[in-house]
């Protein structure tokens, strides 16, 4: 029995690792192979050489980048604040606003695609960083996380700081947010795997190079060659743009999966 | 919280130390809604601003046709009823969400099962499970659409090696949205793994010592402690299933637009298709609208069976 | 204390920076008001040498290194005119790239110039998204500049005695075939199949079985994506268009159309195409590879045939039905928008104008295989040397005595859609052909009704 099911796992876990497998064969292999079934292996770059120069994914991974790291800087600040004021202050309205934080964990941005569209159309930001990034400045997840991490501090730390003058930012800011150091990580991570895979949404809102980034890239990368075949190349590009979290998590794994843990448990 | 203001405003005649505490009370108020501030203008303008909008939206006439919308009452609903696409669009998404959500997490359980072990030289596993959590889903479509494609993919080879007939898996009516299904398990079943590992390490250690002590074969302890004890994980993570499953849609503008003939379009990709290639915006926020009632269901349902055990406060 | 005092600031400077990120562009956006772009065309007369830069989506629908091609393209346009940059933006398919027109054009940032398929007319038009383009026509190039087309090729681009696109990347579908498959199967070679009967007879012939495995099939006619056009080939040889000219009807379930679905139907059925939906990108990978004899596409794809079929092959006209040759065109128009500035506009018709000469479009059809969009272009003598190396490349042309417009109706998105699934249907099984035309007929008709006043 415990041989059956060793087995049946590792049969598991080999099955589960194919895909990526498969990927990685066909992308460094010349593009003559991937139409064969022949099991032959040469060695060689020309894919993603080609998938580079053809599409700029360069500018994409900037977008990407900016796009990702402007969300999270700014749902920091936002998730920071708003959870220190549910932690700690009692105050007229808590309950209406801790109500209006937990719709948004019903209702994500991702099924209002066609309403938040018109909405940035009438604020005239289509097609801009900027617009990607706003239905996602507020993170329910990120105040539900926060505010918990923050209950678990001693009240006399900061009582220590307000002796010494500090104000409300100046505390949180020097009592809070450091000893929260891990939740920020978790919070990190998750927005950032999150954002960076986004797809509709972005493809929705932006139309330019300097805008597009790296999942709609690939996807229109992926249909301009409408002559197939050229499965190589987009194999590759594929793997350029997933690479970069993938090693990520490789590496950090137990971050990675503590934080996805605290995602879901708030 | 209504009794409490009425209690503030009769203690503020008795004197002028009330008063501070008063005007301190204030200041609080005033200073916990600024920290509020900044998320409540985004809350507001792109979550419940857009779902009133669209809830209005919904009971006007504007398309392609139309110049400017106006009032027609229940009549996009009433289209809805009669739209032989929305009910297969629909019924896609039942059979997408409620077969890949069971079986990715009766196999995220018993990787969960296994993993938690920790078995030497089987540490890899829970890597191998997880690691397409973290790859974007049109990067996954487009690996599973060149798996998929009869003559090259990998089905084919494999298909070929034990001699069977090619099979169209994209192509063809019945095997399109299976296809998806598998794919689907295949992103998010390591997800699930995880939370189901953590359910596994709150259980007490003592429990299962007791059972060893006792006899019982691995088997009844894995029915009578180990599944009992993840109920809550268990429904938990059925939500999160659920919510998460209903939006993936990305893979469908990569591999079949939907086709063929509607066999694999979903609930969001059909929004996405009428606001955006139909432009038919009075029906695309009666979609959605269909779309936040599906969401108001799975959230009550989270509010009275699930929330029990999961508290925010 | 210090510390904490700087970054306090540091965080309000931060908070700042996000707020202005979201004020900045409508200044930007208002800026370029009606006034704004009047004052700009004085200056602009003053000032001849101002550079502009004008942004150009367009989509691929075929393949071979088109990106390459098209910024060749656009750099030899700013050579010849130093102040005019033309910048491509490439936006992915022939839909996405119209979702993406659309879009920018809701958002009030129309693109300079986009080439989009010319059956979007109607849909633009009701969006009021395009501009008239026959002051330019008039003042630069009249008559003479439109006839100049083929005029297949002008049927999607007019409407209401208006012009509203100029044919740019075009083509035809054309019959690929495989020569040595055809001797293989005891068939001539240079006799590919002219009618419905035998196309069935050849494709069945051509048909190669190993065991219970196909490993060549006769033909594959691609039906993911726009199935429609496809099948307005069968229906143009059968019977008439699909559409009227003013794109408010279709007459999708006439008898010749059921006739014409039952023959690609009964393809499939003969086990000499594949079953189900075959994708249009992988057919002509198929026919390169040998896994189908011949196969029903673009000339669009003509140079990537060409560059990687490792056997001889031929192109022919699509086999004629009860009523003759026939195939609808296709590809892309190059459209002008409402609400950009004017010296844009007139730099955009620029380089349309400047894309339609003889040379440069049959520079285009060599390089890509679209169907060069003049007869001036095929009498270039780059196109004389390229026609007789490769005489292939003239059948297309040939065809376009029998080509008519794409199907192309008001609110084209949708109507078209319809046509599509229930062809799909079809073709996976799920309903027959009478059936189907009927279906698509009667949801088309609710479709265009509010067009019909």
């Amino acid at each position: 029995m415990q041989w059956m099911t060793r087995i049946g796992m590792t049969i598991l876990g080999m099955v589960w690792s194919v895909p990526l497998i498969w990927c990685i064969w066909t992308a460094f292999r010349p593009r003559e192979l991937a139409t064969s079934y022949s099991l032959d292996f040469q060695f060689t770059l020309d894919n993603f050489i080609k998938a580079w120069q053809a599409a700029p994914f360069g500018q994409y991974y900037i977008n990407t980048l900016l796009t990702v790291l402007g969300i999270l800087l700014v749902q920091i600040i936002t998730a920071t604040l708003a959870a220190y004021a549910f932690a700690r202050l009692n105050f007229f309205g808590k309950d209406v606003l801790f109500v209006i934080v937990l719709v948004q964990l019903m209702v994500p941005a991702d099924i209002l695609i066609f309403p938040n569209y018109s909405i940035l159309r009438d604020l005239s930001l289509l097609d801009s960083k900027t617009g990607i990034m706003m239905p996602y400045l507020a993170s329910a997840f990120g105040i539900f996380l926060l505010r918990q991490t923050f209950k678990t501090i001693p009240y006399e730390l900061e009582e220590a700081a307000r002796l010494e003058g500090c104000n409300v930012f100046q505390v949180i800011w020097n009592v809070y947010m450091p000893l929260a150091k891990p939740t920020y990580v978790a919070f990190g991570l998750v927005s950032v795997s999150y954002h960076w895979n986004n797809f509709l949404w972005p493809l929705i809102v932006t139309n330019s190079e300097e805008n597009r980034p790296l999942t709609v890239g690939l996807a229109i990368f992926a249909q301009s060659y409408e002559t197939g075949a050229q499965w190589a190349e987009v194999t590759a590009a594929t793997l350029l743009v997933m690479t970069p979290l993938l090693l990520a998590f490789f590496i950090f794994q137990k971050q990675f999966i503590n934080s996805f843990v605290q995602s879901g448990l708030k | 919280m209504e009794k409490k203001i009425a209690l503030q405003q009769s203690v503020v005649h008795l004197g002028t130390k009330q008063e501070t505490k008063t005007s301190k009370k204030m200041k609080t108020n005033v200073q916990a809604w600024l920290l509020f501030l900044p998320s409540l203008i985004f809350l507001l303008m792109f979550t419940f601003y857009p779902v009133l909008q669209t809830i209005y939206l919904s009971f006007f006439r504007a398309d392609l046709a139309i110049p400017d919308p106006f009032f027609v009452g229940l009549e996009n609903y009433q289209q809805l009823k009669e739209d032989a696409v929305f009910w297969k669009v629909m019924k896609n998404t039942f059979w997408f969400v409620f077969t890949t959500v069971p079986i990715s997490m009766i196999l995220a359980l018993a990787m969960a099962l296994f993993v938690n072990r920790a078995i030497r030289g089987t540490g890899w596993l829970k890597t191998a499970f997880f690691y397409p959590t973290v790859i974007p889903m049109i990067a996954v479509a487009n690996i599973w659409l060149f798996i998929y494609t009869p003559g090259y993919g990998m089905m084919s080879q494999i298909l070929d090696v034990f001699g069977f007939q090619d099979i169209n898996w994209l192509g063809t009516a019945n095997t399109v949205l299976p296809a998806m299904i598998i794919m689907a398990i295949w992103k998010e079943a390591g997800f699930f793994m995880v939370f189901y590992l953590a359910g596994l390490q709150s259980i007490s250690k003592e429990l299962y010592e007791s059972a060893s002590i006792d006899g019982a074969s691995s088997w009844y302890t894995l029915r009578k402690i180990t599944l009992p004890l993840l109920m809550p994980t268990t429904l938990f993570v059925s939500i999160i299933a659920v919510i998460n499953t209903i939006k993936l849609v990305d893979h469908i503008a990569i591999m079949t637009k939907g086709g063929p003939d509607n066999a694999s379009n979903l609930l969001l990709y059909y929004i996405y298709e009428t606001a955006f290639n139909f432009w038919n915006e009075g029906m695309a926020a009666t979609l959605t609208v269909v779309m936040l009632v599906i969401l108001l269901i799975v959230a009550i349902i989270q509010i009275f069976f699930v929330d029990k055990k999961i508290h925010y406060s | 204390m210090k510390k904490v005092m700087k970054s306090s600031i540091y965080f309000l400077l931060l908070m700042m920076l996000v707020l202005a990120g979201c004020t900045s562009k409508p200044q930007n956006e208002t800026a370029s008001s009606t006034t704004e772009s009047q004052t700009n065309q004085s200056k602009q007369e003053e000032k001849k040498e101002e550079p502009i830069e004008i942004t150009m989506y367009y989509p691929i629908a075929v393949g071979g290194p088109l990106t390459e091609i098209i910024e060749k393209m656009a750099d030899d346009f700013h050579k010849e005119n130093p102040n005019i940059t033309v910048k491509p933006v490439y936006t992915g398919s022939y839909q996405d790239t119209m979702v993406k027109a659309q879009t920018a054009v809701k958002g009030n940032n129309p693109p300079d110039l986009a080439v989009l398929l010319s059956t979007e007319l109607f849909t633009l038009k009701d969006m009021d998204a395009i501009i008239p383009l026959d002051d330019y026509i008039k003042n630069d190039g009249g008559d003479e500049y439109i006839n100049s087309f083929y005029p297949g090729f002008m049927e999607n681009a007019q409407t209401e005695g208006s012009t509203y696109s100029i044919p740019f990347q075009r083509s035809t579908i054309v019959l690929y075939y495989n020569k040595e498959a055809f001797e293989e199967a005891g068939l001539d070679p240079n006799n590919p199949p002219t009618n419905w009967e035998e196309l069935k007879e050849y494709s069945k012939k051509l048909t190669k079985t190993e065991g219970n495995k196909t490993t060549r099939y006769g033909v594959e006619i691609p039906s993911s994506g726009f199935p429609y056009w496809l099948f307005q080939a069968f229906a143009i040889q059968n019977g008439k268009n699909l559409m009227s000219s003013d794109g408010k009807e279709v007459y999708l379930d006439t008898k010749e159309n059921v006739e014409a679905l039952q023959l690609w139907l009964d393809l499939a059925k003969d086990k000499s195409m594949p079953e189900g939906v075959i994708d249009w990108a992988t057919t002509p990978t198929n026919f390169i590879e040998g896994k189908t004899a011949m196969m029903y596409h673009t000339t669009g794809n003509l140079t990537n045939v060409k560059n990687n079929a490792k056997f001889d092959f031929g192109v022919a006209f699509l086999p004629a039905g009860g009523k003759g040759f026939g195939s609808p065109t296709g590809g892309g128009n190059f459209y002008l928008f409402k609400g950009t500035e004017k010296a844009k506009q007139d730099a955009a018709w620029k380089f349309i104008k400047w894309a339609s000469q003889p040379e440069i479009a049959a520079k285009w059809s060599i390089d890509t295989g679209y169907v060069a969009v003049s007869p001036k272009a095929y009498e270039t003598e780059a196109m004389k040397a390229y026609v007789e190396g490769f005489p292939q490349a003239a059948v297309a042309r040939d065809q376009l005595e029998h080509a008519y417009a794409e199907l192309s109706t008001h609110n084209n998105g949708q109507v078209s859609k319809v046509f599509n699934d229930q062809l799909q249907a079809v073709l996976t099984g799920q309903t027959t052909p009478e059936e189907a035309l009927k279906k698509a007929q009667e949801e088309a008709n609710k479709l265009l009704a509010p067009f019909k006043k």
